[in-house]
């Protein structure tokens, strides 16, 4: 039997922090204590003009290669998750591999599940490991959401952050993955979307991010129950065997909700939201590898991560690290 | 069993961290409780869960107080 285990994680943050009073200073009507009490979140990152999700993905991909103890040339297979690609095609894992310098011919595509991106491109990896096509992946989620962002709109604007994250997924003996679940709900599009395109060389609809605060918060918090019992149900797990959730960092009280349903208490629960914002799918693997260089996050324990965004999509998978 | 008020106000106590001697019939959750906008959907996710129905989201922005949960639990309960 061949699985899927985690053999290193990466990540990488542009520039310096961003904190709520920054933005304060640079004419956004709001302020620290609003930011804080609604989503728990008191600086981001935010990458420059000129940074792209390729390049954020590349830093942190080379920071897991090297964890992993492997050389890029053994990558055969690059997923990259991300709403926020440098280009219409190509897609963002060709940049990555590109300029990772691999040439050995391996698979390479992006995976388009906004903040659920992660555990999309996890569990596809998985799939691809566990069928013997595949022998080792890498699997990242990258994004630069500032330049989807309406500062003019501050209910949104102040959420969200820049940032890569990346894990190397590779063939082994023993269990890593041990079960995972995707869902998507398509009629729920028009609660959290980027409404836009580009045509005939112009922008048509709209090219910023508008979220539905309310109906996103209810439904997240509904799905990411349902789906963490799904998981640990095709387990054959109860929750107490969870050493650490590790929640898409979107919300404070969306990720306490969660954890309350779950029976987890706070101390369990891995959160990075408040100096990172909410990175969409790159928020989990930079959570993850921040854990883990912290030595919080170590070897043999059993790990939850799970995520839900924009379509509406959602899914969680269950490892044993 | 406890009748319904109770049973409310034992749930709005819980969700908005305030004491169940503070929550009146006619109090607001957010002008008398000091709830916000994501307080607020979580209590209506928790009377959902209570008195296992669903509130749409055009009535749920209607429940703005004990009351008008009470009275929304009374008119829509399974019987």
């Amino acid at each position: 039997m061949i699985y899927a285990r985690i053999a290193g994680t990466g990540s990488f943050l542009p520039g310096e922090p961003v904190s709520n009073d920054d933005l304060v200073a640079r004419g956004i009507e709001t302020s620290d204590e609003w930011i804080v009490s609604r989503s728990g979140i008191r600086s981001r990152h935010l990458a420059a003009a000129d940074v792209g999700a390729s390049d954020l993905a590349v830093v942190a991909a080379q920071r897991a290669i090297e964890a992993a103890a492997c050389t890029a040339e053994d990558i055969d297979l690059i997923i990259v998750a991300t709403s926020t690609p440098d280009f219409i095609f190509p897609s963002t894992a060709a940049l990555v591999q590109s300029k990772l310098g691999i040439r050995n011919g391996g698979a390479v595509f992006d995976v388009q599940a906004v903040c659920s991106g992660f555990v999309y491109g996890l569990s596809v990896a998985e799939k691809f490991i566990r069928s013997g096509s595949h022998k080792r992946a890498l699997v990242i989620g990258a994004e630069v959401f500032s330049r989807i962002l309406d500062w003019s709109d501050r209910a949104t604007c102040v959420l969200f952050g820049d940032g890569a994250g990346a894990v190397v997924l590779e063939a082994s003996e023993r269990p890593g993955i041990l079960a995972s679940a995707l869902h998507a709900d398509g009629s729920h599009h028009a609660i959290l979307c980027v409404p836009g395109g580009v045509a005939a060389g112009q922008i048509t609809g709209d090219p910023f991010l508008r979220m539905d605060g309310q109906a996103v918060f209810k439904f997240a918090v509904k799905v990411l129950g349902e789906v963490a019992h799904e998981v640990l149900e095709q387990a054959g797990e109860r929750a107490d065997s969870i050493d650490w959730l590790i929640p898409h960092q979107a919300n404070i009280r969306i990720i306490q909700a969660t954890a309350k349903r779950l029976g987890i208490p706070m101390e369990k629960v891995i959160t990075t939201l408040d100096h990172h914002g909410n990175t969409s799918a790159a928020s989990i693997p930079l959570a993850l590898d921040e854990a883990v260089r912290a030595g919080k996050v170590r070897a043999g324990q059993r790990l939850m991560v799970e995520g839900v965004g924009g379509g509406f999509t959602w899914g969680a998978a269950l490892i044993d690290f | 069993m406890e009748n319904i008020e109770q049973r409310v106000k034992k749930i709005v106590a819980e969700q908005l961290g305030v004491n169940e001697s503070e929550i009146k019939i006619e109090s607001s959750f957010v002008d008398d409780l000091g709830a916000d906008s994501l307080d607020t959907v979580e209590l209506v996710m928790a009377l959902e869960e209570e008195f296992e129905c669903e509130i749409p989201d055009e009535e749920a922005e209607k429940i703005t107080t004990v009351q008008q949960a009470v009275d929304y639990v009374n008119a829509h309960l399974k019987k």
